[in-house]
């Protein structure tokens, strides 16, 4: 089929004007297989003799395990199995961090199963398995638990206050404290004219991908094989390993169709270890699919930040400094994700700006709610948020124009690479690459037309006009290493396994374009292979916008090795393919991150009467140095706007004191639709390609929704600049921001001509 | 999120559901198009042994036009069949445009008439436009038949004066007057949620536009969807323009406003306000150029 013109790009075709693959706009080959119904998700795996668990969750926030009655679900027809901490015993262990173990963290690690207390509604108490899944839940009915209740602790503030400990023997609810900074900003402020600050806060929501989580079992005596594995099946496997004190090798991870990911698929769970656990007691093939509910109570929650935030300026806008407190909710338990959302959001405060003095205290607190992980942008589309809208209410204070603060601001192209200094205490010092920032603001304002838009209040049949500008700049390509193993048939074809797994971005598309320009060869001569742990010694997975940064740059390293063997083939006189299989085994080691740059600008209409919000144009606009497939990063960019716009407006996770979850079904948390967002406009640059790896790639998943949040509440708050609000609150919902325009009128803040 | 066990019935006539109904007493439900009570019964907020399926009941389905100017819909029509039909847009003009708001078109294709009513949802609008249109409700029980005026059915959150062993079967819509004037306007957080607040409402003029009568009920606001007799009185009488149409507004009635994590009832009751004068103004066709 033809592709979407959604892109402005034309239909798809099969190659550059120059001729290479990389760079055209190819049809993703995964496709016809989605297209068709073909593919093969995690809960199209079955076998013979199958059988169904299901997972008893704690119903309260908060409370000791007195007793678990399991004797009634035992005793129903078709129940195999009903085991809770008493049964698993000592295979029960806590999960540890995968990246970013902050200073602290591993005092707060979760445990496969609740065994004395439970700490957030949807933790894990007992896990079924029957012939059926509706009968697994029949017994989940049956399970008689005897809880002692225990106050929850549900808000930041309260959580630091610590009159309620979330894990009493730790003596602290505070899982991590350090400052961070460069410069000297106590200096830059004692002398600045002019200083501004705010308090911040960012919802809790979650990247809530289409296929919920599921995994299946099998345990054959000597091997576990687990289907559904994705992000990061070699460290899983490990980790499973160890919990089973198996070696490496009697564990596989294999891949499945995924539908969706955004950081919060893949990672270690609970269930990743129980429903292995189940099969190996069972000796039968076990599957495991969360529900909706379940996803939203049980998989990672992420973004719910506060930040008290201080910027400093000349009258001119030239900014002088950056300072704060940065304070994030973790959730009840520390997981797989460690610090990375905290470390990044106090490390992208200062952004993409030039400023020299800078100070946070970060923090990251414990509560009775579900853990946090990372979700697409960890920590830089809230930062991002705090600070462009920062910057937008000073401009207002100043009486300057927002774009005109920027430009002055922005990090020249010439002063780069731009030294960051050591923003994460689990890092060294970094550096921005290479980038012409200026360049992508003016070009994502000229997409969206901004010297016609009707901005800064201009009522139009009602509806109040707003643009809203903001700038980025993200690091990507990380996870030092990949592997990348090439097989030339002797048919012609060619086999492409890589470390790296995939949701359905198209790498099985990219990395054959990567190879087919390397060896010079069609794309259809390509197999490609991933995210099995069978396929290659080890990968080191998916996140981090890592994929062709670099296992792209590690099949294309793999490929040119390969096309010297087949060169030197063919100079011995040998004409076609090989008389027998030749591989080529390559591993890639990056030289740090690359950085992706841009700006959002959004325009909106408001009506100020009923607080409702229409997006009327969005430009995503970013320079991810090399474009592989145009195609594919415009899907890549419109997606991540579209869930940021979304994000921005409606995704809300909500708890009530108590900390029961409010928003646990699709009713009740929202997610955008095509009749809340506009068709986005995604703009790639390729100015400024990578010095750090053989394709000049940067990554490209991630920067469509970093600066949706800042854009979007600057456009807001120009719409209606007449009210003067503060907007330091998401989501903008229609009942918040009914709120601000309410406080706003009561102060006498409303302009004239109230409708 | 599975059912627990239950069986399904299926009877083919509306005296043999009845029967069902009273042979299993509270261990049914009735079931149509079952887009409130499926995911009720997957998160297991209720376990009815029996489900009673009604979309057998030939009897219960069709549009019929009557002779004066009426309307009678079968309490198994779909939202979809109320959409697309030729009678309701000629005849019912505010049905007509309120049914592209009831949820979404796959929604739309099984939720019925009656299973809406009877479920009375807080903020469904099929409630809101039975009062705004004079409706009335047959109901039938082994004991017989009867007709319940819509102003005296709904009651509360999901509370009815449908008895435990009656079933909806039909709605009565009487003609509209010649020149009636009618509007519907609602918000939601997105379009195809729970409405937060709602105005349908139909006005009778006299040839030169003086309102004779008019029914303003608002929905989503409380707990259920409910008349503004004081706005109402505020405006028949008056031959409305844009600024009596503001001077009647401080005679709005004060409703009682429910409160949710969508929107607190502050929220609401400006919703209220602002979206009756606009559903005046528009059904009066002093088109604002502003929706909702």
């Amino acid at each position: 089929m033809n592709a979407p013109d959604r892109t402005g790009l034309g239909n798809a075709f099969e190659a550059t004007a120059s001729g290479t693959l990389t760079g055209a706009p190819i049809e993703r080959v995964e496709d016809e297989r989605f297209l068709t119904g073909a593919g093969c998700f995690t809960d199209d795996v079955r076998f013979e003799g199958m059988v169904h668990a299901a997972i008893l969750r704690s119903s309260h926030a908060h409370a000791r395990i007195r007793g678990i009655d399991c004797s009634a679900a035992r005793a129903l027809p078709g129940v195999l199995l009903v085991a809770t901490a008493a049964e698993i015993g000592h295979a029960h262990k806590p999960i540890p961090i995968r990246l970013a173990p902050l200073p602290g963290l591993d005092r707060f690690l979760q445990p496969t199963i609740a065994a004395d207390e439970v700490r957030y509604v949807g933790e894990p108490v007992a896990i079924v398995v029957a012939t059926s899944r509706y009968i697994a839940e029949d017994a989940l009915d049956l399970i008689e638990t005897d809880y002692e209740e225990l106050p929850a602790v549900t808000g930041i503030e309260q959580s630091i206050a610590g009159a309620a400990l979330v894990h009493a023997s730790v003596g602290t609810n505070v899982a991590t404290q350090y400052p961070v900074g460069r410069g000297d900003a106590e200096q830059a402020f004692a002398s600045a004219p002019y200083t501004r600050r705010e308090r911040f806060r960012c919802h809790r929501h979650t990247g809530a991908p289409m296929e919920t989580r599921g995994l299946v079992a099998e345990w054959n005596g000597s091997l576990m094989r687990v289907w559904g594995a994705t992000k990061v099946p070699f460290f899983n496997r490990g980790l499973l390993a160890s919990m089973f004190d198996l070696p490496e090798t009697a564990v596989d991870m294999i891949e499945t169709d995924i539908g969706g990911g955004f950081g919060i698929r893949g990672e270690f769970y609970p269930e990743d270890f129980l429903v292995p656990w189940a099969s190996m007691q069972l000796g039968r093939p076990v599957k495991w699919i969360e529900d909706r509910r379940e996803h939203l109570m049980a998989a990672n929650h992420a973004r719910e930040t506060e930040c008290e935030l201080e910027i400093a300026m000349d009258h001119d806008g030239t900014i002088r400094g950056l300072r704060g407190r940065a304070m994030a909710d973790l959730g009840a338990y520390v997981r797989t994700g460690g610090g990375v959302a905290i470390s990044r959001l106090a490390q992208y405060l200062p952004g993409p700006y030039r400023i020299t003095d800078f100070a946070c205290e970060v923090m990251a607190v414990i509560t009775n709610k579900t853990p946090v992980g990372t979700f697409r942008g960890p920590g830089r589309y809230e930062a991002n948020f705090f600070r462009e809208r920062l910057l937008d209410l000073a401009c207002a204070d100043l009486g300057l124009d927002p774009v005109a603060v920027r430009e002055k601001n922005l990090i020249a192209k010439h002063e780069m690479p731009w030294p960051i200094g050591r923003l994460v205490p689990t890092e060294g010092e970094g550096a921005y690459d290479v980038g012409d920032f200026h360049s992508g603001l003016h070009k994502a304002l000229a997409a969206i037309g901004y010297e016609r838009l009707p901005r800064g209040g201009t009522r139009i049949d009602g509806w109040l006009h707003g643009v809203g500008v903001a700038c980025f700049v993200e690091s990507s390509g990380g996870g030092k290493s990949e592997n990348a193993r090439i097989i030339a048939r002797t048919d012609g074809s060619f086999d492409i396994y890589s470390g790296v797994s995939t949701m359905g971005q198209g790498h099985e598309t990219v990395f054959a374009q990567i190879a087919g320009d390397e060896l010079g060869v069609p794309l259809d001569a390509f197999r490609v292979h991933h995210g099995s742990t069978a396929h290659v010694d080890y990968g080191w997975g998916t996140f981090h916008s890592r994929a062709i940064v670099v296992g792209g740059s590690a099949v294309k390293l793999a490929a040119a090795q390969l096309r010297e063997q087949l060169d030197a083939l063919a100079a011995t006189g040998h004409v076609g393919a090989p008389a027998e299989d030749i591989e080529v085994k390559l591993r890639y080691d990056t030289r740090g991150p690359t950085y992706s740059y841009g700006t959002h600008v959004a325009h909106v209409a408001v009506d100020p009467e009923t607080a409702r919000v229409k997006v009327l144009a969005y430009v995503a606009l970013e320079d991810v140095g090399r474009v592989m497939n145009p195609l594919l990063a415009h899907g890549q960019a419109v997606g991540g706007a579209v869930q940021g716009i979304g994000a921005t407006f409606l995704d809300e996770l909500r708890y009530d004191e108590a900390g029961q979850l409010l928003s646990g079904s699709y009713a009740d948390y929202l997610m955008a639709t095509s009749t809340e967002v506009p068709a986005v406009q995604a703009v790639l640059l390729e100015e400024s390609p990578s010095p750090s790896n053989p394709l000049g790639a940067k990554g490209a998943g991630e920067g469509g929704i970093v600066a949706t949040g800042g854009a979007l509440a600057n456009a807001v708050g120009d719409a209606l600049a007449g009210y003067r609000l503060p907007l330091t609150t998401l989501p903008l919902s229609l009942d918040n921001l009914a709120r601000a325009l309410r406080q706003a009128r009561a102060a006498g803040n409303a302009p004239q001509a109230g409708h | 999120m599975k059912p627990a066990p239950l069986d399904i019935l299926a009877p083919t006539s509306v005296a043999h559901a009845l029967s069902l109904l009273v042979e299993h007493g509270d261990q049914a439900r009735l079931i149509a198009g079952g887009q409130s009570l499926m995911p009720i019964l997957a998160m297991r907020l209720a376990a009815p042994a029996i489900l009673i399926d009604l979309n057998g009941i030939g009897a219960l389905r069709g549009i019929h036009a009557q002779a004066d100017g009426s309307v009678i819909i079968g309490a198994l029509s779909r939202h979809r069949d109320l959409e697309r039909s030729d009678l309701v847009a000629e005849r019912l003009p505010l049905i007509a445009a309120a049914m592209p708001w009831v949820a979404h078109v796959q929604i739309r294709n099984r939720g019925t008439i009656g299973g809406s009513l009877a479920h009375a949802d807080p903020a469904a609008e099929l409630p809101a436009l039975c009062l705004a249109l004079g409706a009335t409700l047959e109901l039938h029980s082994p004991r017989g038949a009867r007709h319940v005026a819509a102003a005296d059915f709904f009651q509360g959150v999901f509370a009815t004066e449908r008895a435990d062993d009656e079933m909806i079967t039909a709605v009565h819509l009487p003609a509209a007057s010649p020149g009636q004037r009618w509007a519907f306007i609602e918000l939601a957080r997105r379009h195809g949620d729970f409405a937060l607040c709602g105005i349908a409402l139909t006005a009778d003029c006299s040839p030169i536009g003086q309102v004779l009568g008019a029914r303003i009920v608002v929905f989503g606001v409380s707990d259920c969807a409910q008349r503004l007799p004081q706005l109402e009185a505020a405006i028949v009488g008056t031959t409305p323009t844009p600024t009596s149409i503001d001077q009647a507004m401080p005679a709005l009635d004060q409703v009682e406003a429910r409160s949710d994590h969508h929107a607190s009832s502050e929220y609401r009751l400006e919703l209220l306000a602002t979206l009756a004068r606009r559903a005046l103004r528009q059904a009066f066709g002093f088109d604002e150029r502003i929706a909702p």
